[in-house]
C-alpha cells in the first residue's frame, strides 16, 4: 500500500512539532525517517496512527484521502505500529495481547483462545519466528516482545508497518534479525516506515531516507550517502562524531567492587557477584542491553540498593553500607539514568535544581537555615554560562527546558561538586547531538583531570566513543571486561551473554 | 558458552511463612490443646426439625486440640523443610493450620457445651454477604483501573433507597432495583469526576462516602424517624428453601435456605469471575487496568469503558446495600454499613483482585463476626472485650499470612488522559 502525507502540521501550544511535512512511502519499500530525538518523527507517526489530530494536512492511502479519529480506524485502514515503548500488557499472554481489540469469540462473547493461539503460530511460521502463544509477555526478553508487537500489527492485516525506534532496546544481533524480518516483510508487499536516529541502521536496511529536523523535512537521501553527509543533514551543521580523547595512562585504583550481589524487594537476585575496579583517570563503560542489572549496579554504588552483599571500596573506604548522603559527601557525582524522575524537580527553577544536593549548609545555606539566594543565583548564572545551558534566566523552571538542556543542568550540578568519582548513567539519552558532543567532552575532561569515571550506556556508539575499558553486563552479571577499542561484533556477542 | 544462570540460587531464605505457621501450631497445641479442660465438646450438625437429623458428635476437647496441634506442628515442620530448600511453601499447609486453628478455637471456647455448627456456618455466610458484594464492586473497579473507595457510600445509598422506595411502593422488587440504581448513581459521580475531570480517585471516593453518609443520616432523622412505618418498613425477602437441596444435612441450611440477595451473591461471584477472565469484555476491561495506552492503541475507548465498568461496580455494591436492609434486618439504620465497604477493599487485596479468592476472604471476615457473637453466647472464659477484637486479629493475621506478593493492576488509580 502506498502512503502519502501532505503538508502535515501539528502544534502543541506554541511549539510546532510538525511543520507542513510531506512524505511518500511506496508500496513494499523500507522508508527510513531519520532525525534527532525531538525532531518530530514520533509525533508525525502518532498523527498517522490517529493518536494525534493534525491542525493541517492530509493523509492519503493509495491516493485516497483518509481521516482517522483514533488508532482503531487507522488499523482498520491497514496501518500497524510498533511503538517505541511497547503497547503490551505484561500480565497477559502473547495470544491475549495479539487479539486484544479484535478478539475471536465463541457464542456469548466467550474468548476463543484456541483460535488466538493458532493465529499467533500461523503468523509466526509465515515470517519465521517461533513464539509460544501461552507465554506471559512479562517473562519474554524485549527482543521477543517486539516480535509480539509485529505479530500484533500483522494479525490486523497491516499493509503499512511503522517501527518507532525499534532498535533502541535490542542487542546488535537482535537488530540484525529485526532487519532481516523487515526485509522479509517488505518482500511480501508490506510498506515499512522505520523511525530512527541511528545512521548505521538506516544505511543497512533502508530503500529511501527522509531526514527531519526541528519538525521539518530537510531532505531526502539514498542509503549510499555517507554517514557524515547524513549526520550533517540530521543535525543541521557539520559535526564531529568522535570525541577527542588522547590516550592516557591510568593511575591508582580508586573504586573497587568485590563480589557485589544485590537483591530486590522480592529477594530476587538482580545483581550477581559483580567485581571490577576503576582507576584514576580512566573511564569504565558498563555496556549491555537495558535491564541487565546496570540500573541496580549504579544504585548500589550510590547507596540506593535494597539488600547488598559484597564490598564496595572508594579509595580504600568501604561504602557498601553507607548512606546516600555519606557517599555523596565522599565526593561521588551521580548522573541518574532518568533526569525527569531522579535528576531534576521539574517544578523547581534551574537555580534551585543546581543546589538540590547541597542544601545542608554553606555556601548555599547560611545562618537560621535560610537559603542564600544571592549566592544561589550567582552560582546558577555561572553554571549556565559554563555549561552552555540555553535558557532565558536561572529562574526558568527546569521542566520547561529541552531534554538536552535539562541534562546539562544535571551534569552541571554533579560536575561542580568536589568530585572524587563520577557515575553517569545514560548521560546522553534523549539528548540532541549538539548536547551529546558537549556532555561527552565534559566527561572526558573529568577523566583527563585524573578522576575515575563510570558510565552506563546502552548505546554502543557512546560506549565506544568514551570508554577506556568496557564491562559488558548480561542478566545481572559482568560477562567480561574488555579494552575500549574492542570490535563492535565482539561486544554484541558479549551483550547477548555469549563468551568464547 | 551461554551464561544461563539461575537468578535466585543463593537468595536469602524466606522464613516468614514457617514462623507464622509454627507460632500458630504452638498456639493450637498449647492454648486449644493442653490448656483446655479434659471435657467433652458436643458438635451439633443439625436441628431437630430438619428432614435428616445427624447425630451429635461428642469429643474430648483437650484431645481434639492436641490432635489438631500435632497435625499443625507437622505442617509447620513441612513448611520449614520447604523454606530451607528455598521452595515456595505449598498453600495447603497454611490451609491445614488455618483450619485447625479455627476448629481448635471453637472447641476450646465451646468445651462443656454444644456447638451449633449450622448456626456458625450460616451466620458466617450471612455476615459475609455484604462484604462479598462490596468486594466484587471493588474488583471490577480496580481491574479496569479505578479505585472504588466509595464502596461504603454505594452500600449505604443502596440500603437507604431500598428501604425508602421499598416501603413507599410496597414492593421488594422495586426496593432491589432502586438499590442497584442508587449504588450506580454514586459510582457514576465517582466515574465522572475521576475519569472525565481527572480529579484524584481517592479524594472523590472519600468525599462521596462522607456525602452519602450525611444525606442518608439527614433523611433518616428528618423523615424516617418521624414516620417509620410509612417510610422505613420495607420488610425482607422471604427465606427460600430450595427443594431437596435444602434437606442435605449441614450444607442444605447453610447454602440452600437463604434470602434472594444471598442467592444473587452465589450467582454473581462466579459470573464476575467468568466475565473478567473468560470473555472478550473481561480481557478488554483488564487491559485497561494494566496498560490503558495499549488498549487505546488497539482502538478501544478506555474512558468510556472505564465509566460503564465503574457504574456496573456501583450497581453491584447497591445490591450489597439491599442485602443490608431488605435482605436482612428489614429497615434502614443510620450508618448501617458500618465500615463494611472498607473491609471489602481489604478483601479485594486479600483476594488478589480475584472474585473467588475474594469471596473466600470475605468468609473469613464473616466467621470473625460470627465468632464474636457466638463466643459471648457460649459463655467463653475469655473476657468479652478480648473476644470483640477477634475480627481485627483475624484481619491482621490474614493480611500478614495471605498477602505475600499480591500484585495490583498496574495502572490502578491513574487517570487516562488523551492528547
Amino acid at each position: 500500500m502506498k502512503l502519502e502525507l501532505r503538508d502535515i502540521t501539528k502544534r502543541f501550544g506554541s511549539l510546532v512539532a510538525n511543520d507542513s511535512i510531506n512524505l511518500t512511502v511506496e508500496s513494499g519499500q523500507i522508508h527510513a525517517l531519520l532525525g534527532e530525538n525531538g525532531a518530530g518523527k514520533s509525533t508525525l507517526m502518532n498523527v498517522l496512527f490517529g493518536l494525534y489530530t493534525p491542525e493541517e494536512g492530509q493523509i492519503l492511502l493509495d491516493d485516497e484521502e483518509v481521516t482517522f479519529s483514533g488508532p482503531g480506524e487507522a488499523m482498520a485502514a491497514g496501518i500497524g505500529m510498533v511503538h517505541q515503548h511497547f503497547m503490551l500488557v505484561p500480565v497477559f499472554t502473547v495470544a491475549e495481547n495479539v487479539i486484544l481489540g479484535h478478539e475471536p469469540t465463541k457464542a456469548g462473547g466467550v474468548l476463543d483462545l484456541g483460535a488466538a493461539r493458532k493465529l499467533v503460530r500461523d503468523l509466526g511460521q509465515k515470517f519465521g519466528f517461533d513464539i509460544d502463544p501461552d507465554a506471559l509477555v512479562a517473562d519474554l526478553p524485549v527482543g521477543v516482545q517486539q516480535r509480539v508487537e509485529i505479530i500484533k500489527a500483522l494479525s490486523r492485516n497491516a499493509k503499512i508497518l511503522v517501527l518507532d525506534e525499534p532498535t533502541a532496546v535490542l542487542t546488535p544481533q537482535e537488530t540484525d534479525e529485526l532487519m532481516e524480518i523487515m526485509r522479509e516483510l517488505a518482500k511480501s508487499g508490506t510498506s515499512i516506515v522505520f523511525i530512527t536516529h541511528k545512521l548505521r541502521e538506516v544505511k543497512a536496511v533502508a530503500d529511501t531516507i527522509t531526514i527531519i529536523r526541528h519538525g521539518k523535512v530537510v531532505g531526502e537521501a539514498s542509503p549510499d550517502a555517507s554517514t557524515h553527509e547524513l549526520a550533517t543533514m540530521m543535525v543541521g551543521h557539520d559535526i564531529q562524531l568522535i570525541v577527542d580523547k588522547a590516550d592516557r595512562e591510568p593511575g591508582e585504583v580508586a573504586l573497587e567492587v568485590d563480589n557485589l550481589t544485590v537483591f530486590d524487594v522480592n529477594n530476587q537476585k538482580v545483581l550477581d557477584d559483580v567485581s571490577f575496579d576503576v582507576r584514576n583517570g580512566e573511564i569504565l563503560a558498563i555496556a549491555g542491553v537495558q535491564g541487565n542489572g546496570q540500573t541496580e549496579l549504579v544504585e548500589a554504588l550510590v547507596g540506593l540498593a535494597n539488600k547488598v552483599k559484597g564490598e564496595i571500596k572508594l579509595y580504600g573506604e568501604p561504602i557498601q553500607s553507607a548512606s546516600v548522603k555519606k557517599i555523596l559527601d565522599a565526593g561521588v557525582g551521580y548522573i541518574p539514568e532518568d533526569r525527569k524522575i531522579d535528576g531534576l524537580v521539574g517544578d523547581f527553577s534551574i537555580a534551585e535544581n543546581l543546589m538540590l544536593d547541597r542544601s545542608n549548609g554553606k555556601p548555599f545555606v547560611g545562618g537560621f537555615f535560610t537559603i542564600d539566594t544571592k549566592f544561589r543565583d550567582q552560582f546558577a548564572r555561572e553554571r549556565i554560562e559554563e555549561f552552555d545551558i540555553r535558557t532565558q534566566s536561572e529562574k526558568t523552571l527546569a521542566g520547561r527546558l529541552s531534554g538536552g538542556n535539562q541534562q546539562k543542568v544535571v551534569v552541571a550540578r554533579e560536575l561542580s561538586r568536589d568530585l572524587k568519582l563520577l557515575l553517569a548513567s545514560q548521560p546522553t539519552r534523549g539528548v540532541d547531538v549538539g548536547s551529546i558532543e558537549f556532555i561527552h567532552e565534559r566527561i572526558v575532561a573529568v577523566r583527563d583531570a585524573g578522576l575515575p569515571v563510570v558510565i552506563v550506556s546502552t548505546e554502543l556508539d557512546e560506549v565506544l566513543a568514551l570508554a577506556d575499558r568496557i564491562a559488558v553486563m548480561y542478566k545481572g552479571r559482568i560477562v567480561d571486561i574488555v579494552p575500549g577499542k574492542t570490535e563492535r561484533a565482539k561486544l554484541g556477542q558479549l551483550m547477548a551473554g555469549v563468551q568464547e | 558458552m551461554t551464561l544461563e544462570r539461575q537468578f535466585d540460587a543463593a537468595a536469602p531464605i524466606q522464613w516468614k511463612m514457617p514462623i507464622i505457621l509454627s507460632v500458630a501450631a504452638l498456639v493450637i497445641l498449647g492454648f486449644f490443646g493442653f490448656g483446655v479442660d479434659s471435657n467433652d465438646v458436643v458438635f451439633r450438625w443439625s436441628n431437630d426439625t430438619d428432614a435428616i437429623v445427624l447425630a451429635n458428635t461428642a469429643i474430648n476437647a483437650q484431645l481434639l486440640g492436641i490432635v489438631l496441634g500435632a497435625i499443625s506442628v507437622l505442617a509447620a515442620a513441612a513448611s520449614i523443610w520447604f523454606a530451607a530448600r528455598r521452595k515456595q511453601v505449598p498453600w495447603y499447609l497454611s490451609l491445614i493450620v488455618g483450619f485447625s486453628f479455627i476448629v481448635g478455637l471453637i472447641s476450646s471456647v465451646g468445651v462443656g457445651t454444644n456447638v451449633n455448627v449450622v448456626f456458625i456456618l450460616s451466620s458466617t455466610v450471612a455476615l459475609s454477604t455484604v462484604i462479598v458484594f462490596g468486594s466484587l464492586a471493588g474488583i471490577i473497579g480496580e481491574r479496569v483501573g479505578v479505585v472504588n473507595i466509595a464502596i461504603e457510600g454505594q452500600l449505604l445509598m443502596g440500603a437507604f433507597v431500598a428501604a425508602f422506595l421499598g416501603t413507599i411502593t410496597g414492593s421488594l422488587w422495586v426496593a432491589l432495583i432502586a438499590a442497584t440504581l442508587g449504588g450506580a448513581l454514586v459510582s457514576m459521580v465517582l466515574a465522572v469526576f475521576s475519569i472525565k475531570y481527572l480529579v484524584d480517585q481517592i479524594i472523590v471516593g472519600v468525599v462521596l462516602n462522607v456525602l452519602v453518609s450525611g444525606i442518608t443520616a439527614f433523611f433518616f432523622s428528618t423523615v424516617m424517624s418521624k414516620n417509620g412505618v410509612g417510610t422505613n418498613f420495607p420488610g425482607t425477602f422471604p427465606i427460600i428453601s430450595i427443594p431437596f437441596l435444602s434437606d442435605i444435612p449441614v450444607i442444605g441450611p447453610v447454602l440452600f435456605s437463604q434470602r434472594l440477595t444471598t442467592y444473587l451473591m452465589f450467582i454473581l461471584v462466579p459470573l464476575v469471575w467468568f466475565v473478567l477472565f473468560k470473555t472478550k469484555l473481561g480481557l478488554r476491561l483488564r487491559s485497561m487496568g494494566e496498560h490503558p495506552l495499549a488498549a487505546d492503541t488497539v482502538g478501544l475507548n478506555v474512558n468510556r469503558t472505564r465509566f460503564w465498568a465503574v457504574t456496573l461496580a456501583g450497581l453491584i455494591a447497591g445490591l450489597g446495600g439491599a442485602a443490608l436492609t431488605v435482605g436482612s434486618v428489614g429497615s434502614f439504620v443510620k450508618e448501617m454499613s458500618a465500615g463494611q465497604g472498607f473491609i471489602a477493599l481489604a478483601v479485594v487485596i486479600l483476594g488478589r483482585w480475584h472474585p473467588i479468592y475474594a469471596a473466600a476472604a470475605a468468609l473469613l471476615f464473616g466467621f470473625a463476626g460470627t465468632f464474636r457473637i457466638w463466643a459471648v453466647q457460649a459463655g467463653a472464659e475469655i473476657p468479652s472485650d478480648l473476644i470483640q477484637t477477634t475480627p481485627y486479629l483475624v484481619t491482621l493475621l490474614a493480611v500478614t499470612i495471605l498477602v505475600g506478593k499480591s500484585v495490583a493492576p498496574a495502572s490502578v488509580g491513574k487517570a487516562y488522559e488523551k492528547q
